[in-house]
């Protein structure tokens, strides 16, 4: 790669952030052009990962799907599927019973929490301040052992199904998850105060990297990236969906629009999150949880949901068939990444790397589709075709190296077997 | 000193100072692990991480200038034994030094990050460009500072450029720390100190997050363990140079063997918890904090060490 390139007078250096991201492990690949210390210019390029969710939904069952959405991304693992459910549930015209409600706001924003804890340990992780890094994920981990105790998984949860919840979550353990939430409290209220008070980090924080209201909107930010440039949405509130519009809660908004104010948001909407979770809990009635959704009839819906990074937008269609005829995602980071323009360029290289921390981006939520070129003739490399061959070579290489019998040899008269 | 004696001190304060670093860095592990509610790695940790990096492969850039890339950190490293040897040397016997020996100490000293800003430029890495300027700046910013503290000792001690003598008149009178002077310039000192060993908040050099590992990134094998050893040798060295300066020396004989461990160990824990408790800083609001700030306070300290000698006053 070349270090410097013949751009204006000559002193424009590259600084290459990817194209794995050195701290978040995803694929990413942002070209920071500096001049000195200051970012003067920057080119985005994402979704080179593809991961074919989109594809593989319409082999599934519409029932199946939800675990595969789940797996789109590690920490919005309870939203993704929602959203689709939302849409499935639209289709189907079908009312969800009121504890399977209270039962999915329970763990979305339970889901919630343990997110904006984990970007605040990122967070002061991506400023060198690693002492915060560990503290907030130590404060996490209640919250991660009340889900795993609830649904059975730390993340991916599998307890929204379309028209209710797989497995109720029973009454006793209604205690365990407000003691959990009660334990988040106290540290948080610590990580907001020390945020709050502390000159360095204000130092770093405030002025830095500022998306303005305007720049807000016209990029169509969501979520917290969006509420701290003063722009109030938010999906819970805007189109209420489970139990939203029956508890009391707040949407936080600052207007300033830089990293502090993202931070501050995130934070203090942390509490909301318990506040939320200890009323589900509080009103969250007897009854069924399962509206017993046979079959989902022809037509398409969306379904939106508010996940810890914005809103998630799933489109689903239906043939009245066994799957999906086609699935669309839309996820949060995909639309909050690009504002990286408006925010980052005029910046310090040392405040960009936080300021692109700052929306808590999820690659892998965003990652689509990957294409390999040659970079002279522009042909391209590596289709799946070759990379199958590649695949056998390397195969009956291993199998050579280790005197083993072929692959076929081993295994094909029982695959013919079992296909029969 | 007669020659022989003088390569013996060496290659013995060089490798007394390199095991202590080893333990050092091990405190500075493990204080750090215990404030991040981690178990932290055992007491041989640093060395066996040397000893591993010695075996690994030299990875060459291809557009790396080889001979300044290579022979830089073996450049530093010769720096920091010259450096702590003088020390040591001078600490435990105060009549063998020379007029100006204090700022050959802080020469020395400071050529371990030249060097690196040398090494990082050579390894023709952007991420390593960036970071060999902002080490360029840093060394600009904390370097009068730390000079300013040093003179307040001096004065505070007879006005001699001699350790021999700084130290000696320490020993036989108070301390410089026991002075509002001293505090100050010491307080001054120990955050020069804590950029000169690029820790955080003054790490933004090698900013791991921001730069790959910045004037570190190309290294790999044997040099970076070099470059890694010298930081510990640094690690032991500079709060050795602290003691020397304010609190009244090492002495390795008696009981003063215990009370120089106990500074050592404070001023390493002090160091560890600075850089456990802060973010790091932009490399301008550093140059601001360390001429601005820092310095201005330093000026004070000299300013009140001034006259507490014109007029007698101990404790000024």
């Amino acid at each position: 790669m070349r270090s410097v390139s013949k751009g204006v007078n000559g002193k424009r250096t590259l600084i290459p952030v990817g194209p794995f991201h050195p701290l978040q492990e995803e694929p990413e690949f942002f070209q920071l052009w500096v001049e000195g210390e200051t970012v003067v210019d920057m080119d985005l390029r994402i979704s080179y990962n593809h991961r074919g969710i989109e594809e593989l939904s319409t082999r599934k069952t519409f029932d199946q799907v939800p675990y595969l959405v789940e797996r789109v991304c590690g920490i919005c693992s309870s939203t993704h599927p929602l959203a689709y459910i939302r849409a499935v549930e639209t289709i189907c015209g079908c009312e969800v019973p009121p504890r399977a409600k209270y039962q999915r706001t329970m763990v979305t924003e339970l889901e919630r929490i343990h997110s904006h804890l984990l970007w605040v340990g990122l967070a002061g992780h991506f400023l060198g301040y690693n002492t915060v890094f560990m503290w907030a994920w130590k404060y996490r981990e209640p919250i991660m052992e009340i889900l795993e105790k609830i649904t059975g998984n730390r993340c991916a949860y599998a307890n929204a199904k379309i028209g209710g919840v797989r497995r109720d979550i029973p009454n006793e353990l209604f205690d365990d998850i407000v003691r959990a939430v009660d334990s988040c409290w106290g540290p948080t209220e610590m990580l907001t105060n020390a945020v709050l008070d502390d000159p360095v980090l204000h130092a770093r924080l405030v002025d830095v990297a500022t998306l303005t209201h305007e720049d807000a909107i016209r990029y169509c930010v969501t979520g917290p990236t969006a509420r701290a440039s003063g722009v109030p949405i938010d999906v819970r509130r805007d189109d209420p969906y489970d139990a939203f519009d029956l508890v009391d809660w707040d949407v936080i908004t600052f207007p300033e629009g830089d990293v502090m104010a993202k931070a501050k948001v995130r934070l203090l909407e942390t509490f909301e999150a318990i506040k939320i979770v200890k009323q589900a809990v509080r009103d969250c009635p007897n009854g069924e949880t399962d509206a017993g959704v046979e079959e989902v009839p022809p037509g398409e819906a969306i379904g939106h949901v508010e996940a810890p990074r914005g809103e998630t937008f799933h489109y689903v269609r239906s043939d009245g068939g066994r799957c999906p005829v086609r699935h669309k995602i839309r996820a949060p980071s995909y639309v909050n990444v690009p504002s990286f323009r408006a925010s980052c360029i005029g910046q310090h290289v040392a405040d960009v790397t936080i300021a692109m921390a700052a929306v808590d981006p999820c690659y892998s939520c965003t990652e689509r589709m990957a294409v390999t070129k040659d970079s002279k003739t522009g042909n391209e490399l590596m289709d799946a075709k070759e990379l199958q061959e590649l695949s056998v070579q390397r195969t009956r290489w291993f199998e050579k190296q280790l005197g083993i019998e072929p692959f076929d040899k081993r295994w094909g008269p029982k695959l013919q077997e079992l296909l029969a | 000193m007669a020659v022989g004696k003088m390569v013996f001190a060496l290659i013995l304060g060089s490798i007394g100072t390199l095991v202590l670093g080893f333990l050092a860095k091990w405190v500075d592990r493990k204080v750090t692990a215990r404030v991040q509610w981690r178990v932290g790695p055992p007491w041989y940790q640093p060395a066996v991480d040397c000893i591993k990096l010695m075996g690994k492969e030299t990875v060459m850039p291809a557009v790396a200038q080889g001979t300044g890339f290579l022979i830089t950190p073996l450049v530093g490293m010769a720096g920091a034994c010259v450096a702590v040897t003088m020390l040591w040397v001078m600490n435990l016997e105060l009549g063998v030094g020379f007029v100006g020996d204090a700022i050959v100490v802080m020469y020395m000293f400071a050529i371990p990050a030249l060097t690196t800003i040398l090494g990082a430029a050579a390894s023709g890495n952007p991420h390593a460009s960036l970071g060999a300027s902002r080490e360029m700046k840093l060394l600009l910013s904390y370097e009068l500072p730390l000079t300013i503290a040093l003179l307040v000792a001096i004065i505070h001690t007879g006005g001699s450029f001699r350790i021999g003598q700084i130290v000696g008149a320490q020993q036989e009178g108070s301390m410089v720390f026991m002075s509002i002077s001293g505090v100050l310039a010491f307080l001054v000192a120990l955050l020069c100190v804590q950029a000169k060993l690029g820790l955080i908040p003054f790490d933004m050099a090698e900013a791991e997050c921001e730069i790959m590992a910045g004037v570190y990134t190309e290294y790999s094998g044997p040099p970076l363990a070099v470059i890694f050893m010298t930081r510990f040798m640094l690690l032991a060295a500079l709060p050795i140079f602290l003691i020397t300066i304010f609190l009244g020396g090492v002495q390795l004989t008696g009981w003063p063997v215990l009370a120089s461990l106990i500074k050592f160990v404070i001023i390493l824990v002090l160091i560890t918890l600075i850089r456990n408790t802060n973010p790091r800083l932009r490399i301008d609001q550093s140059l601001r904090f360390f001429w601005y700030m820092l310095t201005p306070v330093a000026l004070l300290a000299l300013g009140l060490a001034l006259i507490g000698r014109q007029y007698g006053v101990g404790w000024l």
